[in-house]
């Protein structure tokens, strides 16, 4: 009897060896799909020729961070050509289809603009995707002793100016979709409260003051709700409200909650939080519900999501010793781990992260990182340490 | 002397075609672009703000849920009184050690002394968690001092708590010995104003 279980045994362990290898096999191969479209894509090769000085540097940078690389016209998938005498004028050719793809010239700005507008029409004539090279961020450059004011720029750090002139602490700006205004922390009246601040006109007004934190200020898609961190109900919870401060609701009675951000349909708020004394990534329906976790294989201590625009990701930071910018897909699962660094914020192209990188003397810079490809590139600096990062979309 | 003849009116006839097919690749679209505008306007940032607190506190189930900030205003700090009873904190942790329970009781015995006082409690964490993240554990180390006072008999409605999150260090070095040092919470004596 015993003989014959051994021989059942012997018979069928391989054959369940073998099935779970297979069905193993099965999952790494939707895994690593995932795995090539961050990380590991190759750039697309395009020589440069006719530009110069200024429109040069501009024009390499902005398609640098969207995935393109700088070849001789011999090796080029297209070829860029133009001049940037008086204005910036360019053309697009597929070096193997033998087609132009655009031709084009710019006036009536300064060339760095002119170079960026040429820039978002070589992205859009290529990949047939709309390009960021136009774009707005909002961050916080702090000064030694901790004070700091909230800045916005172009996406690429250029035209920097101060939206705040309070010379206190600042935290966590976050863009109102498609307006010029953001929402911001100021310890200004002592405790951190949160502002709404109009940038056109410069009025601004606290929309959230309650006794303890508010922080972490995070606009729905639509800009008519406010995710944020409130502790007035005795811990630190994602709580909601009209994009006027009316209508608070909380939504999280978990323990340790921080930074929210919104599904690109408005209908989940993604936050890290702490549940039984493990960090994770949490989703909560927007209108109110119960808390979902998201996993995250492969990293720990999870923070600072941000979900992507076209719904697919949400990038974070993993802290395992030092800190790393990582990417997972929005229902949770494998983690693809992008470059060291913090507080990832997502271009409106869904593959250009901004992120805060601590240099070797403990400074924060801002550095744009294309997610699919991995090529990195500091932005221009204001002069303290800058970070918190949001990408107006 | 017929060879040449017949090769000019080629080069002229490859010369012309060259010149059209390049034609197609000059710019033909014009693209002006607006002027551009400053993104922050002229007017900024008012030299006082507006005090506003357009919500009503509403009644959410919370673990001590905290009193309206209104309380705490015209409150003159005295941030020696207590500066000797700081406590201090684990890492990634907001429980309260036995070792720092002196310090509490000699905070609570403190505010026992004159009911018109109020305590301000500010948490902070080292530099090692992201920035947002240290601002909800400073504010939880904080809130965890607030609910152990409460057990020592002082009313939590006095006590109000402030996050700094990683933003005020003690001790600006990089290592143990700094980061054991900023991982903590300092108390505020609050005096009534004179006069209020």
């Amino acid at each position: 009897m015993k003989k014959n279980c051994l021989q059942l045994i012997k018979i069928f362990l391989p054959v369940f060896l073998f099935a779970a290898v297979i069905a193993r096999g099965q999952n790494e191969i939707t895994i690593e799909q995932n795995i090539t479209v961050m990380g590991m894509t190759k750039p697309i090769p395009v020589s440069l020729e006719g530009f110069t000085g200024e429109t040069l540097d501009v024009l390499k940078f902005d398609l640098y961070v969207q995935g393109f690389s700088f070849v001789t016209p011999d090796a080029a998938q297209y070829l860029i050509s133009g001049s940037n005498a008086g204005n910036v004028q360019g053309r697009v050719t597929d070096r193997f289809a033998k087609t132009s793809l655009l031709a084009r010239s710019y006036t009536g700005a300064s060339l760095r603009r002119e170079a960026h507008a040429f820039a978002d029409d070589i992205v859009l004539a290529i990949t047939g995707k709309k390009g960021i090279a136009q774009t707005k961020i909002a961050f916080k450059d702090e000064a030694p002793d901790g004070a700091g004011e909230i800045y916005v720029a172009d996406f690429d750090g250029h035209n920097p100016q101060a939206v705040t002139h309070d010379g206190d602490i600042v935290a966590a700006p976050a863009w109102v979709p498609g307006r010029l205004a953001v929402y911001y922390t100021s310890y200004k009246l002592g405790n951190p409260d949160i502002f709404y601040h109009d940038l056109t006109t410069g009025q601004r007004r606290a929309i959230a003051r309650y006794s303890g934190l508010n922080s972490s200020a995070a606009v729905s898609p639509d800009g008519t709700k406010v995710a944020m961190i409130l502790s007035k109900g005795g811990s630190p919870n994602v709580y909601v409200c009209n994009a006027d401060g009316t209508g608070l609701k909380k939504l999280t009675t978990t323990s340790e909650d921080s930074s929210p951000c919104w599904s690109p349909d408005g209908q989940w708020i993604c936050f890290a939080t702490k549940i039984n004394a493990r960090r994770l990534l949490a989703k909560v329906p927007a209108g109110g519900g119960g808390v979902q976790t998201l996993r995250t294989v492969g990293v720990s201590n999870p923070t600072e999501p941000d979900w992507s625009p076209d719904g697919k990701w949400i990038a974070f930071t993993s802290q395992m010793g030092e800190f790393d910018v990582c990417v997972v897909p929005a229902s949770g699962g494998m983690v693809t781990v992008l470059v060291p660094g913090e507080d990832p914020s997502w271009a409106p192209n869904s593959r250009t992260l901004i992120y805060a990188r601590r240099t070797t003397s403990y400074r924060y810079v801002l550095s744009l990182l294309d997610a699919p490809t991995k090529q990195v590139k500091d932005i221009a600096r204001v002069s303290g340490s800058d970070s918190q990062p949001a990408w107006a979309r | 002397m017929k060879t040449t003849k017949l090769i000019f009116p080629l080069v002229l006839a490859l010369a012309a075609t060259l010149a059209t097919t390049g034609c197609k690749h000059k710019p033909v679209g014009v693209t002006q672009l607006p002027g551009q505008k400053p993104m922050v306007g002229e007017n900024n940032n008012p030299p006082t703000l507006p005090n506003t607190q357009p919500i009503n506190p509403e009644n959410q189930p919370g673990t001590t849920p905290l009193a309206n900030p209104d309380v705490f205003d015209n409150m003159l700090a005295d941030r020696a009184a207590l500066a000797a009873y700081t406590i201090h904190f684990a890492y990634d942790s907001s429980a309260i050690r036995s070792s720092e329970k002196a310090n509490l009781a000699s905070v609570a015995q403190q505010l026992s002394g004159d009911a018109s006082t109020k305590l301000l409690i500010e948490g902070n964490c080292d530099e090692r968690g992201t920035e947002e993240y240290n601002r909800s554990l400073g504010e939880r180390r904080a809130l965890a001092a607030r609910e152990a006072l409460a057990k020592l008999g002082v009313d939590p409605m006095r006590v109000e708590t402030r996050s700094f999150g990683k933003d005020k260090p003690v001790d600006p070095g990089h290592d143990e010995s700094g980061w054991a040092k900023n991982r903590r919470d300092d108390f505020v004596l609050l005096h009534p104003k004179p006069g209020s």
